[in-house]
This record gives structure tokens, C-alpha cells and sequence, in this order.
């Protein structure tokens, strides 16, 4: 933990050097990272990817602070090559929020700044594309800023006094005009409004230019929210030429359930359980990104103690395997083999599952992490358990689907060649996890930037270099392998002990300040960026999360390639809605 | 057909006594109906991971004649709402509704889906689906357990089984109009509420 904040200072202090006109320390209580005004972030932010080599910017979020009347954007960024993570942040007054977008540079930004723009109203300077992304056109209000009430607004922070229990409830519900959970502004008069058209529905994203020479007919293909390959309620509008896709606009947000809003009035503990729900396969590893960004702020008094640190990185491998056990049926059911992997792999869940439940209490939503350890031991006979399954049957079992399917004629026609992604694309999308690594860029943040006790852990860190398809799906077996190595290390040099550093709590005293934490989930770099002003409750509480971003390369992957390959790409980023829209 | 046909205390004649059996028309329907009710393959969040496990080979839906999902509504008697509706969802979660072939039942599973579960307090979620289409039966849990999901399918059936021709709605003369779909505009926009604004819109679409 000290050695990587040493090699973030001199990171800082070599950028600081270097551009002493256009940046300064950020020097709040609590706060890193670097200031600079918004007329100087093109040419900095230019600099440091073409001179110093911070060619992947992980994430772009805003915070709103309404007391000091200031809109602030946050940029993370890293060098691809590995190190810790660099924070830039650019303010401006709240009245006009503009800031030059990033997306001539950094590709990958487009998606982050038009959720930034959706969720707090930061209008970025010649974004090409510039609309809503999680809520639709024409809503009302930004709902991230902090003077924007929703429609049950009951009280600042939880509990809410209209749920306080002992007979005084009064719901809130029961005051509103329309009974449910909507509100229109003032201005709307049911007589005269007139709808907006949803044009995306039947009209190509860019208009199609008709081809002189071949007499094809263009059109535009819909898919989804309900469509069976969509992994969820995602839509794809896709144009067509013939059989070729010309142009592809995704469409989210179908599955927007506001954790970000909610996550402001819980506690910081309260968002434990929210977390889970996010990417609803991997609730441990989700545990897990948060817990390490709160116990940041928290310092050094929380860092869990060993027992707990072994149990933690046990139950993120897992769900890891199970993960991409998932990730491979599933993406054998987009390429036609409906459900008879699936099924394989959904029996392998079952017993991963099993220890869930065994050690947390529910299967799939978890909610084991805690500040400074986790919430329970594992109970008796767990580890013995535990040690079967990563000796013998896990083994076992993904070198069966690898006989099964890895040579399989078909799947080997159907993806090998299809969607590549070129690693300068990768990272200028800001593709995580097993996207960038199948497009031959060996990053994982365990290796990279090494949190828990990672770094006594001998693996691998799996790559491919082709950046298709068959890539991704082969790369999901190879991290099954490595995480099945790190878990034999593990389960077989777990020490007994205390698995809490502190009393269990239902609120911490949390000092001022902003943590970022981030964890190599199964789906790509999953990042917390927490605020706190001091009190009971996060000021802010951002999730980077891997699914949403992999999907801005969606596009890139999907232009030339046949109309029935959509589905066999989609499937090999391996999304999860939940994730995507949060 | 003779009259008395019709009555249950009707005496097999008795050179067919063994080769037939008496039940009623209610009865023989209801039980052809239980066994092969096709579920929506639609999955809304995290319960439809739940749902998928129920399919699965542990759980086995397909002990109960349901293991035919399909994605599309035309085929389909059993929605099952599998998570948390918002109101850019929900329009699509109407038309699907409106899209399934009577006799069609809905099956609210989980928290969110019954009255929005714990993210209920969101800008742009709802609380609870009933509030636009009717639901036979909800599943508690967060998500519920594939048992929980078993049980509620089993709940489903013996609603069918109660059932009579004589008395359900989809099998009278009158056809039902559907629910109205909800549009977006400032906020979720249920047309119920707004009688003027729905004729409006319907006056224009016959226009176009």
C-alpha cells in the first residue's frame, strides 16, 4: 500500500515538473491528484498520452459540489504498461458547465461524458454525439446534481423519517398527485404536448448513402431490449447494407436503476448489499471494489487482517470461474448451441453457489465484504471443501469444455476473425479485462497496480494477441486456469484468525476526502470513486463499471461484419446489464 | 347432443364401462393447460439469472411441462417479470404484455418487480409492475431462490386449474383492448391518467 502511494507521488511530482503552468496539487483535505483549468486540459491531457505515456484513460466522472458552486470532472488515467493510476480533475462554476471533450483523444470517453452529461449536466465542448445515454430524450432535470429532488424524495440521508418504524409510517406516496413515482414540471399540459418521435427506432444513426453500383436495399434492424441474445434489456440499432452492418448504435439504459442517486443517501455501509446487484454474477468481487475504496479513506486502522485478505481474494477468484463459466455458455447460446453448454456450465455454478451460500448466506447476493475484513468465517468443513473443488473438480471440468468446444468446427468458423479489436483501438476505447487482454495488451490490475495480497500469488497474467472473437472466448479459459492456480495457493496457505480488524458497524466516522479503489473483476477494471464530506453519507459514489465502457468498442467491432455476427461480439465482451446501466 | 350428456351423474352404458372415463370439459382443459404453459424468455436484472438457474439441470423446470421459453410473446402464456421494471422499460414491457396470446398469465418475481424492491426510491424506476399490468401471482425474495420461483409456478398452475371457461374473461365474446402503452416524455407518461391525451394520439395515428 506505502510503496504504491510512493510511486503515485513521484508519478504525480514527474507531471507536476513537467507542466508547472497548467496544473496544481490538489491540495483539499484528503484529496490527490492534479487540478487544471479546463482552457489547458486538451494540450495536457495530449501531453501526458503522447509524452508520458498515459495512453488509457479508465474513467470520466462529475461531482457537484453545490456549496462551493462548483461542477468538477474527474478523469482517471493510466499507462497501459502498468503503475498506479493518475487523477485529473478540471472545475467549473455550476452556472455554465462546460468542458472540452475528451473524445478526439481518448475514443473511449465518448460514452462516460454523455452519462456525465445525462446524470449531472456537464456539457462537453464538441462531443460528436452529445445526448442522453441512461435516461431518455426529453426527461426532465439532470438527476445527479444535488439540488435535483426525485419524486419520493423523503429526507436528505436514510432512514427516512416516512419509513420510521413503530406505527408512525406515512408514506410518501400517499401525498404525491399521481400516487407512483412520477412528477411533471409545471410547464406540461397534457392537451398540448405533443411527443417526441423516437427517430432512432427507424432511422440509422448516420442517414445511408445509396450504393450506385449494387442494387442492395439498406436498412435498419432493431434488436432488442427483449431479444434473446442481449444478455439483458440492451438494444442494438444496427444498419444494414445487404448482410453488412455500415453503422451500429447501442441503446441502454433500459435497466438504469439509480445507483448512484441511492448510493448517496445510503451510509457507506448501507451500499454493501447495492453493490451486489450491480454486475448480479460476480457480487463478491463488486464487494470487493468497494470495500477497498472505503477502507482508503478509512486508512490504515482498516486494512483487514490476514485470515481475511485469504478469504477475500478466494471468494473473487471464484466468482471469477464462475463468471466466466458463465461468460462461455453463454456465448455458446449466441452462436446457436442453444443452451446445452449452458446447461454445463450453469452445473458448475450451482456447486460455486453452493459455497455462497454456505459462507455468505444467499447465493447470489452475497454481501460477505465488509470494511477491514468480511462479515463471517468460513464455516467448518469449508475449506476442505473449497480445496476439493479447486484440486479436482473445477480442473475437471474446464478441460471438458475445452474438449468439447474449444476445436469445435463451428464455433472456430463462426468467430475466429470476426469483431477484432487492434490493441491501439483497445486502449484508445478503454476496453478492461479480457477485451483488452484478447487484443494482445497483457494489463491486469493484479499485476499492474497489485491490491489485497495479490502480489504473493504466482499466475500468469493470460493474453492473446488477435483480438477477435475466438480470442475472447479462449482467453476466458486461460484466467479460469489462473485463477484456479491462485485459489490452490491460497486455500493452501490461509492461516487461521481474526477475519474483522475492527467492531462490526452500522456507520463509521469517515474523514473527509475521495478514494478511488478498483479491483480486476471478471468483466474488466471495476472502480469505486468515493467522496465523502465528513459525514454519515458518501457526497459521491461513482462506479467504473467495466461492462458499460467495454461497450463503447462495441461499434468498432461490429462495422463490416455480417448482420449475424452481432450477436457472436456481443457475446464475447460479456455484458451484464445490471453493470451497464447501474 | 342429448341434454343429459351434460350432467355428471350421466351412467356409462356398460358396454363401454373401462374403456371410458367421465370429466368435465373444464377439467380436461384446465389439465391439458397446466402442463404446457411456455414462459417469456425475458430477463429484466438479476432474477432472471435466478430464472435461467431454474431452467437449469438442479432445478429442472422442466419437471412441471415449463421448460419451452420463448423469446417471442406471440408463444407465450406465462410473463415472467424477472426484475426491476424502469419506466424506459416499461412501455416494452406493455407491448409484450399486449403481444401474448390470451389466456396469459403473469408472474411478478422478486422485490423489484412487485413494488420496486430496494432501489423503489429511484427517479426512474417503478413501483411495482401491477401498476401497469395485472399480476397472478408474486414471488418474494431478492431474488427469490429457483424453489421460491418453483413454487410460484406451481401457484400459477393451480390458479389454471380453478379456472372455467364459462367464467374467464378471454373467453368471451367482447374483445379486451390492452393495456394502453405508457410513453416518455418529461416523466413516464401513463395514457389511463390522461383520457384527452390518449384520444388525441389515437386521433393522429388514424390521421398517419
Amino acid at each position: 500500500m506505502n510503496e504504491n502511494s510512493k510511486v503515485l507521488e513521484t508519478y504525480e511530482q514527474a507531471v507536476l515538473e513537467r507542466f508547472p503552468d497548467w496544473v496544481q496539487a490538489d491540495e483539499r483535505e484528503g484529496y490527490q491528484g492534479l487540478l487544471v483549468d479546463p482552457a489547458n486540459l486538451l494540450s495536457l491531457m495530449e501531453a501526458l498520452r503522447d509524452d508520458l505515456g498515459y495512453d488509457l484513460l479508465s474513467s470520466v466522472t462529475g461531482v457537484d459540489y453545490l456549496p462551493d458552486e462548483k461542477m468538477e470532472v474527474v478523469y482517471h488515467l493510466f499507462k497501459s504498461t502498468g503503475g498506479p493510476i493518475l487523477e485529473i480533475k478540471v472545475q467549473t462554476p455550476r452556472s455554465k458547465t462546460v468542458v472540452p471533450s475528451l473524445v478526439g483523444l481518448y475514443p473511449g470517453a465518448a460514452f462516460q461524458e454523455r452519462e456525465a452529461w445525462d446524470l449531472l449536466g456537464i456539457k462537453f465542448e464538441n462531443h460528436p454525439n452529445l445526448k442522453r445515454i441512461l435516461m431518455w430524450e426529453g426527461f426532465e432535470g439532470h438527476p445527479l446534481r444535488k439540488d435535483w429532488e426525485e419524486v419520493y424524495y423523503g429526507d436528505e440521508k436514510k432512514p427516512y423519517e416516512d419509513r420510521w418504524p413503530e406505527g408512525r409510517a406515512k408514506k410518501i406516496e400517499q401525498d404525491l398527485p399521481y400516487k407512483e413515482n412520477i412528477a411533471y414540471p409545471e410547464s406540461f399540459n397534457p392537451e398540448t404536448w405533443i411527443p417526441e418521435p423516437s427517430e432512432l427506432l427507424f432511422k440509422g444513426s448516420t442517414p445511408l448513402e445509396q450504393d450506385k453500383q449494387i442494387d442492395t436495399e439498406k436498412l435498419v434492424v432493431n434488436l432488442g431490449p427483449q431479444h434473446p441474445s442481449t444478455h439483458g434489456v440492451f438494444r442494438m440499432v444496427a444498419s444494414l447494407e445487404g448482410e453488412t452492418v455500415v453503422d451500429l448504435e447501442p441503446v441502454m439504459g433500459y435497466l438504469h436503476r439509480n445507483h448512484e442517486k441511492i448510493g448517496e443517501k445510503n451510509t457507506f455501509a448501507m451500499n454493501m448489499p447495492y453493490t451486489d446487484r450491480l454486475d448480479y454474477f460476480c457480487s463478491m468481487s463488486n464487494n470487493f471494489g468497494y470495500a477497498l475504496a472505503v477502507e482508503k479513506l478509512l486508512g490504515e486502522r482498516y486494512q483487514p487482517p490476514e485470515r481475511a485478505q485469504y478469504i477475500r481474494v478466494i471468494m473473487a477468484e471464484l466468482t471469477r470461474v464462475l463468471n466466466h463459466f458463465m461468460a462461455i455458455g453463454f456465448f455458446l447460446n449466441d452462436l446457436g448451441a442453444y443452451f446445452t453448454p449452458a446447461l454445463y456450465t450453469i452445473k458448475e455454478r450451482e456447486l460455486i453457489l453452493d459455497i455462497f451460500e454456505a459462507v455468505a448466506g444467499s447465493r447470489m447476493m452475497c454481501n460477505y465484504f465488509r470494511f477491514g475484513g468480511v462479515v463471517r468465517d468460513l464455516p467448518e468443513g469449508m475449506e476442505g471443501h473449497i480445496r476439493e473443488m479447486v484440486y479436482d473438480r473445477l480442473p475437471r471440468q474446464i478441460d471438458e469444455l475445452d474438449r468439447y468446444l474449444v476445436e469445435n468446427e463451428i464455433v472456430v468458423g463462426r468467430s475466429q476473425g470476426v469483431g477484432v479489436l487492434t490493441p491501439e483501438q483497445a486502449i484508445g476505447l478503454s476496453a478492461a479485462g479480457p477485451v483488452l487482454r484478447a487484443s494482445g495488451v497483457p494489463y491486469d490490475i493484479r499485476r499492474a497496480d497489485p491490491y489485497s495480497i495479490y502480489d504473493r500469488f504466482d499466475f500468469e497474467v493470460a493474453v492473446r494477441y488477435h483480438g477477435d472473437v475466438y480470442d475472447r472466448f479462449l482467453i476466458r479459459y486461460d484466467e479460469i486456469r489462473q485463477s484456479i492456480r491462485i485459489l490452490q495457493q491460497a486455500i493452501d496457505s490461509i492461516p487461521q484468525g481474526e477475519i474483522l480488524a475492527n467492531k462490526p458497524a452500522y456507520k463509521y466516522r469517515m474523514p473527509k476526502g475521495e478514494a478511488y479503489g478498483r479491483v480486476e473483476g471478471p468483466k474488466g477494471e471495476l472502480g469505486y470513486y468515493v467522496v465523502s464530506d465528513g459525514t454519515d453519507n458518501p457526497w459521491r459514489y461513482h462506479v467504473r463499471a467495466p461492462s458499460f465502457i467495454n461497450l463503447t468498442g462495441l461499434r468498432e467491432m461490429c462495422l463490416g461484419e455480417k448482420v449475424a455476427d452481432l450477436v457472436a461480439i456481443l457475446g464475447s465482451i460479456d455484458i451484464v446489464l445490471g453493470e451497464v446501466d447501474r | 347432443m342429448p341434454d343429459e350428456l351434460n350432467k355428471p351423474e350421466y351412467k356409462v352404458p356398460p358396454e363401454l364401462e373401462g374403456t371410458v372415463a367421465i370429466t368435465t370439459l373444464d377439467r380436461i382443459y384446465n389439465w391439458g393447460r397446466r402442463y404446457s404453459v411456455w414462459p417469456m424468455f425475458f430477463g429484466l436484472a438479476c432474477c432472471a439469472i435466478e430464472m435461467i438457474a431454474t431452467a437449469g439441470a438442479r432445478f429442472d423446470l422442466a419437471r412441471f411441462g415449463m421448460e419451452i421459453m420463448r423469446p417471442s410473446p406471440r408463444q407465450c402464456d406465462l410473463m415472467i417479470v424477472s426484475g426491476t421494471v424502469t419506466k424506459k422499460m416499461v412501455p416494452q414491457v406493455v407491448r409484450l404484455y399486449n403481444q401474448m396470446p390470451e389466456p396469459k398469465y403473469v408472474l411478478s418475481m422478486g422485490a423489484c418487480a412487485s413494488g420496486g424492491g430496494p432501489f423503489k426510491r429511484g427517479y426512474n424506476v417503478i413501483s411495482g409492475v401491477d401498476k401497469y399490468i395485472p399480476v397472478d401471482v408474486y414471488v418474494p425474495g431478492c431474488p427469490p431462490t429457483p424453489q421460491a420461483l418453483l413454487y410460484g409456478l406451481i401457484k400459477i398452475q393451480e390458479k389454471i386449474d380453478k379456472e372455467s371457461i364459462k367464467e374467464v374473461g378471454w373467453y368471451q365474446k367482447e374483445e379486451d383492448p390492452g393495456v394502453p402503452v405508457p410513453i416518455l416524455g418529461p416523466d413516464l407518461i401513463d395514457l389511463r391518467d390522461f383520457p384527452e391525451l390518449m384520444e388525441r394520439l389515437a386521433n393522429k395515428e388514424d390521421q398517419a
